[in-house]
């Protein structure tokens, strides 16, 4: 069974990258632009995992991050963060919002691969 | 989609980005304090440098990185965006465009430019405030020797660095025995809350080296106590690896702070075996194929609930499902509903990734445009020969036809409007024309648009903007005071040059109006004498000088400046506008500025035509170039030299054109008074009549490029295919003209393939 994965992001170059990279790595990829919109297609897409931004319009990747703990279906899911946020401090926001983990930017298709293997069974 | 296409969409993004940053940035010096204004300027950075690291471009990562720092201390509250702060901003946006553009199409970028707003943009991030004029004058030397220092320090200036393992490994001496580490592991409750899981963590560290693994389970309480989400269990792991220390935490990366993690290097055999004695411990064989078989093996498990993993407890696989049951235990109950869910799937994301526009290649609308064309012509071929063959003209047909052809009409609009844009971007890359000219003329100038979202084709949004821009140009260098002068004046010191567009009767009217000087008719005037444009003593009405500054080779700027005065004038401005089916005007008040109207066809796949008839063939007069049309008169025609004649319309002498003779379809000159004279106002402002020898109508044509199809023809602009089917001339207004002054269209011709 191919596992799901929700991507979350404004950038429509990086959309583009996670969605060739995913479905070359055999993912089912399912996209939303910014933290809202994550959150509306949460639900109908029941992903095995999130990959998420942090900077986005609306709602930002915190923010969603929260939103899906909240989610009482979906608290224990992996989140992983994709940012170029590498500070500490951001860091600590985004797992105190409950990321599981984080991909440094960059964009690289080995390291989003291994990231995601690495927090899914 | 590969790569390519990946990046090219990354470019479009790019010139999006740019568009919401210099917006946002205007608004912000505007006095916009909303921190969504700020946030989107901050994000249009930082996508394009997120996109631009995925695609190594480094130059473009490094600059959008500073600035982004900086934005990033006006997001915090660090820094207030002043003008001045605005300024620098404002320019760094135009470096992060020219670094985009070189990324894009190669080239390169001023360099002493944007290294210059490095330092500005370093030295804002510091709390330094830029002196107003220092910006101007000399940004290099003025930052330079404080913040170079201060540089390596910025806390938020942090650089990624790329990390790999080969380096460890590099390092070991091939023959040294593997050191063993003593890694003990204990997860917290959150540790599963945010979606980690312990069994993973540990076969990742599987990974990394030969290990075995012990679970402690001394903490599990007894059953009636236990927290179903709680974490009981920790584990001692013993790994041989060659990546260290380092290594094994890298494992743990995500999940260490909410873990116990305790790694001790185990420096012999003999430490090993000590360490084992001291611990009660029993290295148990640890089965995690369990886990390549995916989630399938674990959720087909539902019957196995806490309790019986926790009677299981003795064997480390249970465990692991134990602690996965924790992280899982709310899926399995939505396993049923999975497959519906699914169905819903393809439909939910549809709908997430549609927004409201879909990007089309060009290529396909300009198909369609065509097609429809085809279909507008066709259609009209198909009504003139009903028209032709129907006796009565009442037949239900007819009424078919009509709806046709509205509906063929309409669909002709709405191609056309496919291609419309907006000239927002035209006007937002005015904004730079406006501050580059400023910072190098020492004006201070403020540009106010309107009427951005005013639509037009594509092709005359695409080809406005040199004309613009040497507009623009000439209205600050040309039409504006310097500071002093407009205070002296009683003016505000700051010029203001205001770009507006609306929509006027079928075309679009973009006006541009300084407060500057005005035109100086007395030196236009004398600039004209002494280049024989015009004799000493001509008398001219104020509109008649202020047109003469679109004749070719006219400046009035006493020396030739560096901006405008390149030798291309408002002669060259106002072909391009007429190239585009346009027409521009000047109309001036001294001391109070100028305003330049220009009106442009929407769309320059029809054209609006006079169908005429000249020596029994049918031409087509773009209407925008007729004033009048009017029937001539024996009296009015007289003869002037050999061959020339003129026509006197209300007490003025205009040049009479035989458009039959000039473009060679009969030997002789036509009677004028057998024929209609189309007065037409070309290049130049010089008016002509044109002969032709009967109107057919007027109507709209779909142009149909000649030069594509066949070769250029002299005076003639293009072509079109008329209802009947028949293939009519439009008439190059322009050539002919020029052809009639006396210069032959051979001649150009000639000359064409010459030069």
């Amino acid at each position: 069974m191919k596992k799901r994965v929700l991507t979350v992001d404004d950038s429509r170059t990086i959309r583009n990258m996670l969605l060739v990279t995913l479905n070359n790595a055999g993912f089912e990829t399912i996209q939303a632009e910014d933290g809202v919109e994550g959150l509306e297609v949460l639900e109908d897409c029941n992903p095995d995992v999130i990959v998420t931004d942090i900077n986005m319009p609306r709602l930002d990747g915190f923010g969603f991050i929260e939103g899906v703990r909240r989610n009482e279906k979906y608290r224990a899911i992996p989140i992983l963060v994709l940012t170029t946020e590498s500070d500490a401090e951001k860091k600590n926001r985004a797992r105190q919002a409950g990321a599981t983990g984080w991909i440094v930017k960059p964009f690289d298709p080995t390291k989003l691969i291994d990231a995601i293997e690495r927090v899914t069974a | 989609m590969d790569m390519n296409e990946i990046k090219e969409i990354f470019f479009q993004e790019c010139e999006e980005q740019l568009a919401e940053l210099e917006s946002g940035l205007l608004k912000l010096n505007d006095g916009d304090r909303d921190p969504e204004t700020v946030n989107a300027v901050f994000r249009a950075v930082h996508s394009i440098k997120g996109g631009a690291g995925a695609f190594g471009l480094d130059d473009l990562v490094a600059f959008a990185h500073v600035f982004e720092t900086t934005l990033d201390c006006v997001r915090s509250n660090k820094l207030e965006p002043t003008q001045d702060v605005l300024k620098v901003m404002l320019k760094s946006a135009d470096v992060l465009a020219d670094l985009t553009n070189a990324a894009r199409d190669g080239g390169s970028v001023d360099e002493s430019r944007s290294r210059g707003l490095v330092k500005e943009l370093e030295a804002l991030a510091h709390g330094e405030v830029p002196a107003p004029s220092a910006a101007v004058e000399a940004p290099v030397p003025k930052a330079a020797a404080p913040v170079v220092a201060v540089a390596p320090t910025d806390p938020s200036g942090f650089q990624p660095i790329p990390f790999s393992f080969d380096d460890f490994g590099g390092e070991d001496e091939p023959a040294a025995a593997l050191p063993t580490y003593e890694v003990t592991f204990k997860p917290r409750a959150e540790l599963f809350s945010k979606g980690n899981e312990a069994s993973l963590l540990l076969r990742d560290l599987s990974r990394i080296g030969e290990m075995s693994i012990f679970c402690n389970t001394d903490d599990v309480p007894a059953l009636h106590k236990m927290d179903p989400e709680g974490s009981y269990l920790h584990w001692v792991i013993s790994i041989k690896t060659d990546k260290g220390e380092d290594g094994i935490r890298q494992v743990f990366e995500f999940a260490e702070w909410d873990c116990e993690l305790d790694i001790k290097l185990q420096e012999d055999d003999a430490a090993s075996a000590e360490a084992d004695s001291e611990l009660p411990m029993i290295p148990v064989p640890f089965d995690l194929s369990i886990l390549d078989d995916g989630p399938a093996v674990a959720e087909a498990d539902t019957s196995a609930d806490v309790a019986a993993a926790v009677a299981a407890a003795d064997t480390a696989s249970n465990v692991m499902q134990m602690a996965g049951a924790a992280a899982r235990g709310e899926k399995k109950e939505s396993a049923a509903t999975a497959a519906a869910a699914a169905a819903n799937n393809a439909q939910a994301a549809n709908n997430a990734s549609a927004g409201q526009t879909i990007r089309v290649d060009l290529d396909r609308v300009d198909r369609l445009i065509n097609l429809v064309g085809e279909l507008v012509i066709n259609q009209a071929m198909l009504s003139q020969s009903v028209i032709e063959n129907d006796n009565n003209g009442t037949s239900s047909i007819n009424m078919g036809l009509e709806e046709l052809q509205q509906l063929t009409r309409e669909i002709q609009d709405s191609v056309m409007a496919i291609r419309a844009q907006p000239v927002k971007p035209v006007f937002q890359r005015m904004a730079r024309t406006v501050r580059e000219i400023a910072d190098i003329t020492g004006k201070s100038v403020r540009l106010v648009t309107e009427g951005e979202n005013t639509e037009v084709d594509k092709t005359v949004i695409d080809k406005l903007a040199e004309p613009l821009t040497h507009m623009i140009r000439n209205a600050v260098d040309h039409g504006l005071e310097m500071p002093e002068k407009r205070v002296a004046l009683g003016k505000n010191p700051e010029g203001t040059v205001k770009l507006t567009a609306k929509h006027r009767s079928g075309r679009i009217v973009i006006e541009l109006t300084d407060d500057g000087a005005g035109i100086n008719r007395e030196k236009v005037r004398q600039k004209a004498i002494a280049n024989d444009l015009i004799s000493a003593d001509a008398n001219l009405t104020d509109e008649e000088i202020d047109n003469l500054i679109f004749h070719a080779g006219f400046s009035t700027a006493d020396k030739v400046s560096d901006l405008s005065g390149r030798g291309v004038g408002m002669d060259v401005v106002k072909r391009s506008i007429q190239a585009l089916g346009g027409r521009i005007s000047i109309s001036s008040k001294p001391g109070q500025g100028s305003t330049f109207s220009m009106s442009l066809p929407l769309t320059l796949a029809v054209l609006d035509g006079m169908v005429v008839t000249v020596a029994g063939q049918t031409l087509v007069v773009p209407l925008t170039a007729i004033v009048e049309t009017l029937q001539p008169e024996a009296s009015s025609i007289h003869s002037f030299g050999a061959t020339q004649r003129l026509i006197s319309i209300r007490n003025s002498f205009c040049p009479l054109v035989d458009v039959g003779r000039i473009l060679n379809f009969r030997a002789m000159q036509a009677n004028p008074v057998e024929g209609v004279a189309l007065l037409v106002e070309s290049e130049g402002g010089g008016q002509r009549a044109l002969m032709v020898d009967a109107i057919q109508g007027q109507r709209q044509v779909v142009i149909k490029s000649l030069e594509a199809n066949y070769t250029h023809v002299p005076g003639i602009a293009a072509a079109t295919i008329l209802g009947d089917g028949r293939v009519a001339l439009i008439l190059d207004v322009d050539a002919v003209v020029a052809a009639s002054r006396g210069q032959s269209l051979k001649q150009e011709m000639s000359l064409a393939s010459v030069g």
